[in-house]
């Protein structure tokens, strides 16, 4: 069925089931940030404004994503920030390393960013020499162990606090055993103080761009943005092409909608805003900060216009915590940087609908994902729109990687399928021996086999409905 | 535009219902009935194309909406016993012929759809009277039917009506329950885990039936808690109502 | 780079026009707005519940309820900004035990000192959000930007009369639509995390605790 390229999520999800720990890690977290998310929505029809606000503006935002851009590069260089381009995650590795060479870099602290993870862009940094150090204390504890995130916005969600516990006892120097949060909490603060003082650069995401100012906005909790933004003397953040916005007024909403639908919060603890390095008189703050602005396939989902709301993202993650599929087994069965149901759509048509056909149908369809996201992204929509482009070359479409998901066994059953449906004669042959005989087939049959591991074999009723109203009609004749 | 008590309508059984639960669609048919609804049952039934059009394949899936189309010519209402099947009707098909000749036909079509529960209240407004012994059931909101087609709570008020009946909320009652079409064959073991859990959750309520508005989800449901042994009952609406508003 | 810009605002250019944008009603937004009596309510109660701490004050008492403060805290020094009014003014009214320290270089001066010697910050601030609860900050020359957060304890001057309804009207009434300094933030408590077991920490990185002096200068 599958190539051997392909990449196939039923495996890594089949295994992550296996494992109760982890399930019971994402059940408990996911349901806590579901409860969360709800206390902050109290009222419905709020909620609907807010959102179709968000989605509103982030529409606009899209539909005038050049100009902005063009816009945001002009303002950001008037503010001191230099601005840099790349197509591709190898190209801005590489901009990012001249940056940190041309200061004679080698120390450096990340705030969290998903677009790095995109890019892979420590372990590109440490193949040169560069120690690249993550300082949110979610992305600290999976680096600990050489992970990924989990999450986007919880990246060490997959771990209790015992496995951690016992992972900082090992890997921390003079670090005792404690199942404490405070005390972890206070481990980790002072390792990474020390490493915030000395470094020679930071890192950070982006959450939103905003145009007309030249402004980096970051949202955060712990203040290792902060840190990482503003005490060493070189800043450069990445983003993805998408997050830019036209002015300020913009964000209150994103900004609104983004905490309350991620964490639950109302407001986060920090929203940094940056509009330039340290300025005339000014005693802090880098002395040189740098933008890159990476696509890596977005402006190539960018050009058609039913899949360019997938870039209408902020990140938030409600999607993931409400969907049945995640909840169960966690981001790192994705095999991907953007785990859940945002992930199911932006990975496949960043890598190729064909090697990732098989994560495109990992979704029930249920639709939970949709339901919550605060700018309404179609992603069930979006799904059958991409497993229809796994499947067909259309000659109209963009899409990375169409048609090559197609088998000629899927095929096959399609066509059967249709045959057997537009012939009401034949389906009613069939039908007819389904309920005489359906009883009769072995539950090893192909289809049967899977169904029957965890449910009991579905009979066919003796008589279909059908059959009885041709039989009522038949008496009133 | 809700049509005034039509004196006529047409019944869509649906692949699974048909096969399945006959007496499900039976039951459906009988509270239409009972409502002062005459039912036009089109033969030549078969599916609504929905798995195909979900895998992608929409030319397989057109070919055969056109031929259930075709059974509803008359400016009636299209009924079905299926929150997932009247979704993909409604809401899907007038995506699935977008650029087709038979655009407009297919809107005109859609509007005319209902899933069943949504008829009997909506536009019905139908009484109930209990005559059955006490019990106590769960609900299992089908996705689809919520998220999809938007039911608002049309089921549930029908079970309201019901003296008798005390209706036991799962603890996530909005939760998929893993059947998905395709998604249960392809994806088992997650499939699997989703059905394994509703069925706990059902039987965490302490209710002897669990109900449902769609095939899909009856036969997942049902398939896992007979695979565990239990004793719950898993069945469709519109027999669970049909039963308790007629003494046998 | 030019070849990457140019190749990507060229498709990015080269995508079909969508249709207009859905209509954009701020109606949801507008309507967050309180008397000025319940926005310090409003501002006390989300700060609170994110640990904040506030200390109550009048116009002319507020220097000495910061001094109040640090003495009874045994905080041994304060760094602040001796080129803001709100500084100036706190230097000069200054009779505590701690130490006050002027932030008045480059910080490579004394980075070192700054993370390991400094028991607490004090700045000023340009408003307070009533809706979530929130100081607003304008880091600049006489305020740098590590004041409010290197050190373990941030004490941050608010006045009631400058809080506003919501970060949406915040941004209108302050200007900072058309144009922004090197830094402006938002700050709502003091550092946290809840990335272990989403149990909620304070003082991961930044501050451990946030003083909020609340100046009542209404009426």
């Amino acid at each position: 069925m599958h190539a051997e390229t392909d990449i196939l999520f039923r495996e890594s999800a089949a295994k992550a089931l296996l494992d109760p720990q982890l399930r019971a890690n994402f059940r408990r977290a996911m349901d806590g940030l579901i409860t969360k998310r709800k206390a902050q929505f109290p009222d419905p029809e709020d909620l609907q404004e807010l959102r179709h606000l968000s989605t509103a503006i982030r529409s606009r935002s899209l539909l005038n994503l050049p100009a902005l851009l063009v816009q945001l590069e002009a303002a950001c260089t008037r503010n001191g920030i230099q601005v840099h381009w790349a197509e591709t995650c190898e190209q801005a590795n590489q901009l990012v390393l001249d940056i940190l060479q041309a200061q004679g870099a080698t120390r450096l602290v990340k705030g969290k960013s998903m677009v790095s993870e995109e890019m892979h862009l420590n372990a590109f940094l440490e193949s040169h020499g560069i120690e690249a150090l993550e300082s949110d204390l979610g992305e600290y504890i999976i680096q600990l162990d050489g992970e990924t995130p989990s999450h986007i916005i919880m990246p060490a969600i997959h771990k209790n606090k015992d496995q951690i516990a016992r992972q900082f006892s090992q890997k921390i120097k003079d670090a005792k055993y404690t199942e404490d949060v405070d005390e972890l909490t206070a481990m980790a603060r002072k390792v990474l103080r020390q490493k915030f003082l000395e470094a020679d650069a930071g890192i950070s995401g982006v959450n939103f761009a905003v145009a007309n100012t030249g402004t980096l906005c970051l949202v955060e909790n712990e203040g290792n943005g902060r840190m990482s933004t503003h005490v060493p003397p070189l800043h450069i953040a990445i983003m993805g092409l998408e997050k830019v916005v036209a002015r300020l007024e913009d964000v209150a909403p994103l900004y609104a909608i983004l905490t309350r639908s991620a964490t639950g919060q109302a407001v986060s603890t920090y929203f940094n805003l940056i509009s330039g390095p340290r300025g005339e008189g000014e005693k802090d703050g880098p002395q040189a900060v740098h933008l890159v602005i990476l696509d890596n396939g977005r402006s190539r989902i960018y050009g058609d216009p039913q899949l360019q709301a997938t870039l209408r993202c902020i990140r938030c993650g409600a999607c993931m915590n409400h969907c049945p599929v995640y909840t169960r087994v966690g981001g790192h069965a994705y095999e991907a940087t953007y785990p859940g149901p945002i992930g199911k759509i932006l990975t496949p048509q960043m890598e190729g609908v064909g090697v990732r056909h098989d994560l495109l149908h990992g979704s029930s369809l249920c639709g939970a994902c949709g339901e919550v996201c605060p700018v309404e992204i179609p992603i069930p929509d979006i799904l059958v729109r991409l497993r229809r482009e796994a499947t067909h070359q259309d000659p109209a479409s963009s899409v990375a990687g169409k048609g090559t998901g197609r088998t000629d066994a899927e095929d096959r059953a399609w066509r059967l399928w249709a045959a057997l449906s537009k012939r009401p004669g034949l389906y009613r042959i069939v039908t007819w021996f389904a309920t005489r005989f359906g009883w009769a087939l072995p539950s090893g049959a192909p289809l049967l086999r899977d169904w029957t591991r965890f449910r009991t074999k579905p009979v066919p009723a003796r008589r279909s409905l059908s059959e009885r109203m041709r039989a009522e009609r038949g008496s009133h004749d | 535009m809700t049509p005034a008590r039509p004196p006529r309508a047409y019944f869509y059984a649906t692949c699974l219902v048909d096969l399945f639960f006959p007496d499900a669609g039976m039951a459906g048919i009988q509270l239409l009935r009972q409502a002062g609804v005459q039912v036009i049952f089109p033969e030549g039934q078969t599916c609504c194309g929905q798995p195909a059009f979900n895998c992608g394949y929409w030319e397989e899936a057109r070919d055969v909406a056109r031929t259930q189309l075709a059974l509803f010519p008359e400016d009636l209402p299209v009924i079905l016993p299926s929150g997932s099947c009247a979704g993909m009707m409604k809401n899907h098909y007038p995506e699935l012929f977008h650029g087709q000749p038979e655009e407009a036909q297919i809107k005109a079509f859609s509007g005319r759809v209902y899933e069943l529960t949504q008829f009997l209240v909506d536009v019905l407004d139908v009484k109930l009277e209990d005559l059955g012994e006490p019990v106590k059931v769960t609900w299992h909101s089908s996705c689809h039917a919520v998220r999809d087609l938007g039911l608002k709570g049309e089921p549930q008020a029908l079970l309201a009506q019901l003296a008798k009946v005390e209706l036991a909320t799962l603890a996530r009652e909005h939760e998929c329950c893993g059947f998905g079409g395709t998604f249960s064959v392809r994806q088992p073991e997650v499939s699997g885990a989703m059905v394994c859990d509703k069925a706990a959750d059902a039987e965490a309520t302490g209710a002897s039936v669990v109900l449902s508005t769609d095939g899909g989800c009856l036969l997942n449901v049902k398939g896992a808690l007979d695979q565990k042994g239990s004793p719950l009952k898993v069945q469709h609406i519109a027999e669970f109502l049909w039963e308790r508003t007629h003494a046998r | 780079m030019t070849e990457a810009r140019t190749a990507i605002l060229e498709r990015l250019s080269a995508a079909p026009a969508g249709g207009p944008p859905p209509l954009e009603d701020t109606a949801v937004m507008a309507r967050r707005h309180w008397p000025a009596a319940e926005r310090v309510v409003r501002l006390r109660k989300g700060m609170e519940a994110v640990r904040t701490e506030f200390l109550e004050a009048i116009p002319s008492d507020w220097p000495s309820v910061v001094q109040d403060f640090c003495d009874h805290e045994g905080i041994r020094n304060l760094l602040y900004g001796p080129g803001s009014n709100d500084g100036a003014a706190l230097a000069t009214a200054w009779d505590g035990e701690a130490t006050l320290l002027p932030y008045d270089r480059p910080v490579e001066a004394f980075k070192t000192q700054l993370f390991t010697e400094v028991d607490a910050g004090f700045t000023s601030t340009v408003g307070g959000i009533a809706e979530t609860g929130g100081i607003l900050l304008m880091p600049g020359p006489a305020e740098p930007r590590l004041l409010s957060l290197v050190p373990p304890i941030h004490i941050a001057l608010l006045r009631a009369s400058t809080i506003q309804d919501s970060l949406w009207s915040a941004i209108t009434n302050l200007g900072w639509g058309e144009s922004l300094p090197p830094n402006a933030l938002l700050i709502s408590g003091p550092s946290k995390t809840a990335d272990i077991e989403q149990t909620l920490a304070y003082g991961v990185h930044g501050p451990k605790r946030l003083i909020v002096v609340l100046v009542n200068d209404l009426r």
